[in-house]
């Protein structure tokens, strides 16, 4: 199935919010869905824990109209954060036409950091698609803490962006950066598109 | 653009937002071009730089009235730049612009988009500033924000006097609203006019606009104004913050980071319209560029118009390039086939891409029939002719034709006796011609065969083909052209092909075996153009020549000979080259199959007869006359071997 259909002029767009436990992955979903108007609004299905936690994963819906002709449809998903849940990281991975990694960049979360994202190299793998290709953009959540307790943006772009990816620095919980993450990630991917037809494919 | 007198300092209120502009502006106004060159203004929207700036220009005139100020919008100067440049008089507009004594540019933030201008700008402004003329100009923002200002323009436009003018504080703001109710003569309850400079506005019209709204509620209401109801009206029944120190607002918590827009989704949808417009749709502009750009050229597009409804993208960089290949591939075929057909270039096959196998299959076709002219015969060159004192200027001529076609000696008219060796000459000029220029057509026949395909096309119908075939050529060598003796269409058709092969400068050639005044039966149109150019004659071969021909015949058939032997055969009388073959295939008959020499003894058998005695050589050398006989003209028509009377006998009575 391919991303765009001009048949019947619609554009699919899977995204997953990557990233370690605690991150901030729903947060950004949240403050997606807190954004969009009631009018406009579809469930935003989360299975978590009693304590709060990603259990399964998160689905947003986002229905932006018709642009350009098209039916304009964006999924968010997450994946839930912590390492015994690879199964279900991968399931969601699967068909997925771009990837937030959101970071944590809390100093002490770091090593949790490269490791999700090693695994997130692992998974893409699995798929047999090369993660070079696949649209990807970094989130560094959390900037508004303390600059004691985190790391710059600067000093995450060194540690994890190996890719010269896009990066932004977030604060999702307050919305700083959301939507500017979103709209880097759905730019990478309907650019991909423009590339050529193996663009339209999705892992 | 004239000055609006509602702008002078008198009605410019000054407060400490302005003052130091004001002040600065003043200045400039009372002693142009001394104080601060250039003065630059800048400030938000509506705070009075037009203003200031008019007002200048009224005090310097009031001042001086010989001064020449002008005063204008940068929209304005570009405009007469434009006009300046387009009606090609850009030096009157510089001349003039330097003969302004004060010049007022106003909103020159507008220069981002005239980078043309910057230059321009900074010309005039570094002129005037030379001459001791005054610029002042204003613009919403200092000279370093304006984008993409050329930083020399930065470096000269911040280099006078840089002012700003903030947005009034309450002072000032109250008494522009005095100095504007006084201007329309109306008279306000008091305080309101405090609660309006309250109220805040972020600039003088915005003032101007709040005084509008009170004299018309005051005149169409009849009552007096209060101040709470001034301040009902002006912030649209909007809840209205107390004007007494109320509770303090909730003390905030540990600040947000950054304040979140208000509508971000709709941003967001917003910036993903852009991005699809720009790559998911992107590729279907540059089709339908390409199917309009080819289209506009008299292309079919089908192909492209089918990639429109792709369900997938195709690859368009490789698809536009294939296509505008198969265009590129079109155009040749046409233009090989017009080379051949001028009408065949108009076949349909020839815009349509789609269809570039049948245009190539239709070009191929165009070819077929038209085929060129009968080329040179490829034996006879000129490394074969054997030149001697008789063939000498012909061979030099010849040879001159070759290195320069068409220029030095055109038409070439080589004349002599049959078998001289005319049509050796003729088609060893065509075969250099050949090798002098690859792939050109030169046309060598003799004019038999020219006549002979014009009768058949013109029994197919296909006369224009027969021209085009004859027209393609670059040269034209004719044999024999004594043979078009009555043969008007013929004539007809030479005549023309003559003129258009001259005007093109293409090589002609004719042989004949008389001069051009002698060709009876030939108009005469024909043979002046014959003698037009260079007429040369090929003479029978002397015994050099004649010599040096046995000797070349002989070696080419690996036969050796005595000296005797060719010296007898040179010493024959013959008249031409195939005279001299003659003799020396007889010769060669008589020899002894055992010997490889040919002897004078063989030699003299061959020509003298079969009695080898001395006295039966004589006898029949008796018989034959020594000279050419004038009447027979030529040695090939003597009978050698006269039959004996009992031979002629048999003969009678059978």
């Amino acid at each position: 199935m391919s991303l765009v259909n001009f048949t019947t002029r619609e554009i699919t767009c899977k995204i997953v919010y990557y990233g370690p436990g605690r991150s901030g992955k729903t947060t950004n979903l949240q403050y997606v869905y807190s954004q969009v108007p009631a009018d406009r609004k579809g469930r935003m299905v989360s299975l978590a824990t009693q304590t709060d936690r990603t259990l399964f994963f998160d689905f947003l819906p986002l229905d932006l109209g018709t642009i350009s002709g098209f039916a304009t449809k964006f999924q968010l998903y997450t994946v839930p954060g912590q390492v015994y849940y690879n199964a279900t990281r991968k399931l969601v991975l699967n068909g997925a036409d771009g990837v937030v990694f959101v970071a944590d960049s809390q100093v002490r979360q770091l090593d949790e950091n490269i490791e999700s994202l090693q695994n997130l190299q692992a998974n893409i793998l699995e798929h047999g698609v090369d993660a070079r290709t696949l649209p990807m953009v970094l989130q560094f959540n959390k900037q508004d803490l303390p600059s004691e307790l985190i790391l710059s943006a600067e000093e995450l772009d060194e540690a994890l962006n190996f890719r010269n990816l896009q990066t932004f620095p977030a604060d999702a919980l307050h919305g700083v950066g959301v939507f500017e993450t979103l709209k880097g990630v759905a730019a990478e991917v309907l650019r991909r598109l423009s590339q050529g037809g193996s663009g339209a494919r999705r892992m | 653009m004239d000055l609006n007198p509602r702008f002078r300092f008198e009605g410019f209120v000054v407060g400490a937002s302005n003052r130091l502009a004001a002040t600065a502006a003043r200045t400039v106004a009372e002693s142009p071009a001394s104080a601060y060159n250039p003065l630059f203004i800048y400030a938000k929207s509506g705070l009075g730089k037009t203003h200031l700036l008019q007002a200048i220009g009224f005090l310097a005139l009031e001042r001086e009235s010989t001064l020449r100020v002008e005063y204008l919008t940068l929209e304005e100067f570009v405009e007469r730049y434009q006009a300046a440049v387009a009606a090609g008089q850009i030096e009157a507009f510089r001349r003039s612009a330097l003969e302004t004594d004060v010049l007022l540019l106003d909103d020159v933030q507008f220069l981002a988009e005239h980078r043309e201008m910057q230059a321009e700008l900074l010309r005039l402004t570094e002129a005037l500033q030379a001459a001791e003329r005054q610029v002042v100009l204003t613009c919403d923002r200092p000279p370093g924000e304006i984008a993409d200002l050329d930083e020399r323009l930065v470096s000269r436009l911040s280099g006078g006097l840089l002012v700003d003018i903030a947005a009034p504080d309450f002072e000032t703001r109250l008494a522009i609203l005095h100095r504007k109710v006084t201007e329309r003569g109306v008279e306000m309850p008091p305080g309101v006019l405090e609660t309006v400079a309250e109220v805040g506005a972020s600039n003088v019209r915005e003032l101007i606009g709040y005084v509008n709204r009170l004299i018309a509620f005051q005149a169409v209401g009849g009552g007096s104004l209060t101040p709470e109801a001034a301040r009902a009206l002006l912030t649209d029944g909007l809840p209205v913050p107390p004007v007494a120190p109320g509770p303090e607002p909730r003390p905030s918590a540990p600040a947000r980071p950054v304040p979140v827009e208000p509508d971000e989704f709709s941003a967001f949808v917003s910036a993903i319209s852009t991005t699809v417009a720009q790559t998911v749709e992107a590729w279907r502009s540059r089709v339908g560029e390409a199917v309009l750009r080819w289209q506009g050229e008299g292309y079919r597009t089908h192909h492209l118009e089918q990639l429109l409804f792709s369900e997938e993208i195709p690859d368009i960089a490789g698809e536009l390039a294939q296509f505008a290949a198969r265009v590129e591939e079109l155009r040749r075929l046409a233009g090989e086939a017009a080379a051949f057909d001028p009408a065949a270039a108009g076949h349909a096959c020839f815009r349509d891409p789609d269809q570039v196998e049948e245009a190539r299959a239709f070009t191929a076709r165009v070819k077929e029939g038209v085929e060129p002219p009968p080329s040179p015969s490829r034996g006879l060159s000129f490394a074969e002719f054997i030149q001697g004192a008789a063939s000498d200027t012909a061979v030099r001529a010849a040879h001159a034709v070759v290195e320069d076609p068409g220029r030095r000696f055109n038409p070439l008219y080589i004349t002599g006796p049959s078998g001289t060796g005319k049509t050796h000459l003729l088609n060893a000029v065509g075969n250099e011609l050949v090798a002098g220029r690859p792939g050109a057509i030169i046309a060598c026949l003799s004019a038999q065969t020219f006549t002979d395909e014009l009768v058949q096309a013109i029994d197919a119908g296909r006369i224009e083909w027969w021209r085009r075939r004859f027209r393609r050529a670059d040269a034209l060598l004719l044999d024999d052209v004594q043979l078009l003796a009555g043969r008007d269409a013929t004539q007809e058709e030479l005549f023309n092909l003559f003129n258009a092969f001259t005007d093109a400068g293409k090589q002609l050639a004719f042989t004949s075996d008389r001069l051009p005044t002698q060709l009876s039966g030939v108009a005469p149109r024909l043979t002046t153009r014959f003698e037009g150019g260079l007429v040369v004659e090929l003479a029978p071969p002397d015994r050099t020549t004649r010599g040096v021909m046995v000797r070349r015949l002989l070696a080419a058939r690996n036969v050796a000979a005595e000296d005797d032997a060719v010296e007898y055969l040179a010493a024959r009388p013959a008249d031409s080259a195939r005279a001299v073959q003659g003799l020396v295939n007889r010769a060669l008959a008589r020899m002894d199959p055992s010997s490889e020499t040919l002897t004078v003894h063989a030699a003299r058998l061959a020509v003298e007869g079969r009695s080898q005695r001395p006295s039966q050589m004589q006898a029949i050398s008796a018989t034959v006359p020594a000279g050419l006989d004038p009447v027979i003209g030529s040695r090939e028509k003597v009978v050698w071997d006269w039959p004996g009377a009992a031979d002629r006998l048999i003969e009678e009575l059978r």
